[in-house]
């Protein structure tokens, strides 16, 4: 794990230049598109067994996306971390690669890949306008009530919303306008990180020192208590009203890590399980759509005709998937139904196998190790703490949602950051990219030019003896 | 907060561990599973894409797939029609595998692991991917004979080459075209299916494995073996009244036809076997003991439950013994005793080899689809009831059992047959059984002939059919 000591403000002396690292973005990037075309001609080769015309245009397309990101990184963010982008660049090509490999699979309910490439160019747009606007994130931290309200708003409008607009597939998550469908719930998300980062880093010395202690932790007092429980109950509520457990797990664990972090205080965990499993009981005896969930997930297959189908399917797939898979364009993989959006992990497992799943959750993992190495590196306390919920954020998502495709946790609702299809989830996420790149270049980036300190013992000061 | 910052990222790196582990159990462990369940459509219609393998005996297919322009690129026929059903199976789009088709289906749909390095290849090559053979040991004139034999009956024939255990035959009837399960019409394979399950017996279910009886007196082998373990020779003299008395209640047990065994009251071993006589040997079991019994039962493979060739074989058993009572019923096969017809060809084999009961199994070799042989069976010892010396006492018993007594209809010219019948009463009419071997000096199969409710004596009914299936296995022999 990156340590303060690779600080490379630490490491450089002073006066040397910190790399900027670019040149190893623009490799990396160049990789991971050229990764991402030579998959998407093996699909076609495979499926189709001849190249489409409209691989150029693609090609053009995604290769200027991401030549026109790492420009505009270059000029306004160049001391970025240089792992974050290509990652994200892996993974939507994959994400692409796999949706537009389903789609070949069912021709008939449409083209879906273009339209994802159409949101990754509104994501990337939104990119470049976060890295433009915000050139310094601690000013973010102003707008953190008012984010806090966006926030809220944002979760709260499909619940008030009539089913008919908000609802799909049971869980009420949706605004479905003319033909767009919106998951506020990932906007919702990034501006309740931005504002719990604002406000934990206020309240972070009365939450951390006003404790007692119990049994050897140091517990906070009841008062303090206060903001803890209002996300509790928001959890609950986004639970009983839009039926997401997914983003209701996603909310609260984000918040838990958060306060564990800016207070040093591992009560905090413990006072988080011991809500989130008193909410979990709670949850399960009252709802029953809860139960149901558990039920098929502790057997998917005793639920086969009914509940249980699409978890056995994806089951069915990753198995036949094995360890090399059927691959790319190969396998069956829209036997799972919505295999697109929520169960693209199972997809990428049949068709890349083991291995390939394996090597996507690895690349998942690099992007979110870098962001909190950048939370690390960074040193005003607002800074760690954003990077730090950020990040966490994609790593907690990634393994709701995955664990839930892959049986090892109940099935939510969450998207595959970056992978599955889906406009909002996809926009939001590069939203969030965003904002790490900026923090990770405020972290590298040299303070400004200021006269070095001189060491005290160099100082021409007289000492007086006692 | 750099502190806390480290754990989260150790705990992400747990998490993601978590993940990958998770990913690992299922498309490792579990993935044979999962791609073999039957719901997994796409195995399904990736199978019937691939040429799958044939399952061969004598060199000729009995199973084999053919090209076809419908969706699924592959139908599987069965030109042999009824006659190997019991041994095959059947290959269904519907109802799955069965039999050999089931037992096997990893080489022949050409996704087992040993198949891997071509598999590799054929990615490479371009080739089309196809399934492995399957060799049988089977005899297609054994298996004729017994079929021939069986015409008309319900009942069961398995034949074993005593020495390596390889199934010679095996047949069960009434029996049924599994092309007709296999076909893509699938309306069709329905109603072939349902007027399957309409007979009575089911034509699918396998007499000959999957299917217990009570085994009469053909397990009177089993007591004579523990008799001559304890001591007892072919000429030991014992007590075989014409009526005996059940120990702890007032009833009586009976010879076949209420006859006396000997105006004497007592006969020697070889005479109470050959012809058959209950009293005897219900005392018998009494003297021995239910342990000796028992554990020469055990010895044959009663009551083990890991018997496959590569089907699983129904566990043979001797069931609960209470009392004196049920022990002389045991004795005479009567009681709680059930055996399937390939447990009662094991006895006979294990005599054959001189006390060694060498495993069953039907499958010969596992070719490549190129025809290299990948895999080939050698023959494993099942288990070791008894010495030679108690086998060379049961030859001669047995061979007595044909040549002076209840299997007369076995006989054949020039060849020494050993044997023994059974008829067993049950709640329809009697069960008939033979079980034997030939030649009894240097045996080259074991038989046992099963006849459900034939209502006649295993002699009558079961022994022409062993004769003309162990002469059909002898003529061949001579030929080669």
């Amino acid at each position: 794990m990156a340590g303060p000591s690779t600080d490379p403000r630490a490491a450089a002396a002073p006066g040397a230049t910190v790399p900027t690292r670019r040149g190893t973005e623009a490799l990396l990037l160049a990789f991971a598109v050229l990764l991402t075309l030579a998959a998407q001609c093996i699909v076609d080769l495979t499926v189709t067994g001849s190249l489409r015309p409209e691989l150029a245009t693609f090609g053009i397309w995604f290769t200027a996306l991401w030549t026109g990101a790492h420009l505009v990184v270059r000029r306004f963010a160049p001391y970025a971390d240089p792992l974050l982008l290509p990652c994200v660049a892996v993974l939507t090509g994959l994400g692409l690669v796999m949706i537009h490999r389903l789609d070949i699979a069912d021709p008939d309910a449409g083209s879906d890949a273009p339209v994802q490439l159409l949101w990754a160019t509104i994501g990337l747009v939104l990119f470049v306008a976060v890295l433009l606007t915000v050139r310094d994130h601690r000013l973010l931290s102003r707008y953190a009530y008012i984010l806090m309200l966006v926030g809220l708003v944002l979760l709260a409008i499909p619940a008030v919303l009539p089913a008919s607009i908000s609802e799909v597939y049971g869980a009420k998550l949706w605004i479905r306008v003319a033909g767009f469908s919106i998951q506020p719930g990932e906007f919702a998300k990034i501006c309740l990180v931005i504002f719990f980062a604002a406000y934990l880093v206020d309240k972070r010395d009365v939450l951390a020192l006003a404790s007692r202690k119990v049994m050897g932790l140091e517990f906070p007092r009841g008062r303090d208590l206060g903001p803890v429980i209002v996300v509790w109950v928001l959890s609950i509520l986004v639970l009983v009203f839009e039926r997401d457990l997914g983003s209701s797990l996603l909310l609260f664990g984000i918040f838990v890590v958060m306060i564990y972090v800016a207070t040093e205080r591992a009560s905090w965990v413990v006072i988080g399980l011991l809500m989130f499993a008193a909410g979990a009981t709670l949850a399960y005896n009252a709802f029953g759509h809860v139960q149901a969930r558990v039920d098929t997930w502790l057997d998917p297959f005793a639920y086969y005709d009914g509940s249980g189908y699409q978890v056995a399917q994806s089951l069915f797939g990753l198995g036949t998937g094995g360890l090399f898979g059927a691959g790319l364009g190969g396998g069956r993989p829209d036997a799972v139904p919505i295999a697109k959006s929520d169960f693209i992990g199972s997809a990428v497992g049949e068709e890349l196998g083991l291995f390939g799943l394996a090597a996507v959750i690895m690349v998942y993992l690099i992007l979110v190790e870098r962001g909190l190495r950048t939370s690390l590196i960074v040193r005003d306390p607002f800074g760690k703490l954003l990077a730090a919920g950020l990040s966490f954020a994609v790593a907690w998502q990634l393994f709701v949602v995955l664990g839930g495709v892959t049986g090892l946790l109940p099935l939510t609702g969450l998207t595959t950051p970056f992978l599955a299809y889906g406009g909002s989830s996809l926009v939001a996420n590069f939203g969030l990219v965003a904002l790490l790149v900026r923090i990770s270049d405020a972290a590298r980036r040299p303070a400004t030019p200021h006269v070095a300190p001189q060491r005290l013992t160099d100082a021409p000061t007289e000492v007086v003896q006692p | 907060m750099n502190a806390p910052l480290r754990r989260v990222a150790i705990s992400v790196l747990v998490l993601f561990t978590l993940l990958i582990l998770n990913i690992n159990y299922i498309q490792v462990v579990r993935s044979d599973e999962l791609r073999d369940d039957r719901r997994n459509t796409r195995v399904l219609a990736d199978e019937y894409s691939r040429e799958r393998g044939a399952i061969v005996v004598d060199g000729e297919p009995i199973a084999l797939s053919v090209p076809t322009n419908d969706r699924l690129k592959y139908l599987r026929q069965y030109p042999q029609g009824g006659l190997y059903a019991a041994v095959t199976g059947y290959y269904s789009v519907i109802f799955g595998a069965r039999g050999i088709e089931e037992a096997e289906n990893a080489l022949l749909a050409g996704t087992d692991d040993r198949l891997f390095v071509r598999r590799i290849s054929d990615l490479f090559t371009g080739r089309d991917p196809s399934g492995g053979d399957v060799v049988l040991t089977l005899d297609p004139a054994v298996q004729q004979a017994a079929m021939a034999g069986l015409e008309g009956q319900v009942g069961a024939v398995v034949a074993l080459d005593p020495s390596t255990g390889a199934v010679l035959g095996l047949a069960s009837t009434p029996t049924y075209d599994p092309s007709a399960l296999a076909g893509h019409d699938l309306d069709a394979v329905r109603d072939a299916s349902a007027a399957l399950e309409a007979a009575d017996p089911d034509p699918t279910i396998n007499q000959a494995i999957g299917q217990r009886y009570a085994p009469g007196s053909i397990f009177k082998v089993i007591v004579s073996a523990a008799a001559l373990e304890d001591g007892y020779t072919p000429e030991s003299v014992v007590p075989a009244p014409q009526v005996f008395d059940l120990p702890q209640s007032s009833g009586v047990l009976r010879n076949f036809g209420d006859s006396a065994c000997d105006p004497s009251g007592q006969q020697t071993l070889i005479r109470a076997l050959t012809i058959s006589c209950n009293t005897a040997f219900a005392q018998l079991g009494i003297d021995l003991g239910e342990d000796a019994v028992r554990e020469m039962a055990e010895g044959f493979g009663f009551d083990r439950d890991d018997l496959d060739i590569p089907m699983a074989v129904e566990t043979s058993t001797l069931g609960e013994i209470e009392n004196g009572d049920e022990l002389a019923r045991t004795s005479i096969g009567q009681q709680s005793v059930q055996v399937t017809p390939m447990q009662a060809a094991m006895i006979a084999a294990a005599v054959a080899n001189d006390g060694t009961l060498m495993k069953p199994y039907l499958v010969d070799q596992l070719l490549a689809p190129d025809l290299t042989v990948i895999d080939e069976t050698d023959p494993e010892v099942y288990s070791e009831p008894f010495s030679t010396e108690v086998a060379d006492g049961l030859t001669e018993m047995m061979n007595s059992v044909v040549a002076n007594g209840s299997g007369r209809n076995a006989r054949i010219s020039g060849v020494q047959v050993a044997g023994k019948t059974g008829t067993a009463e049950n709640e329809g009419p009697d069960h008939n059984w033979f079980i034997g071997f030939a030649p009894a000096d240097d045996p080259q199969i074991a038989v046992a002939v099963f006849v459900r409710n034939g209502g006649g004596t295993g002699g009558d009914t079961s022994a022409p059919i062993a004769r003309s299936v162990i002469q059909a296995y002898l003529d061949g022999q001579e030929g080669r």
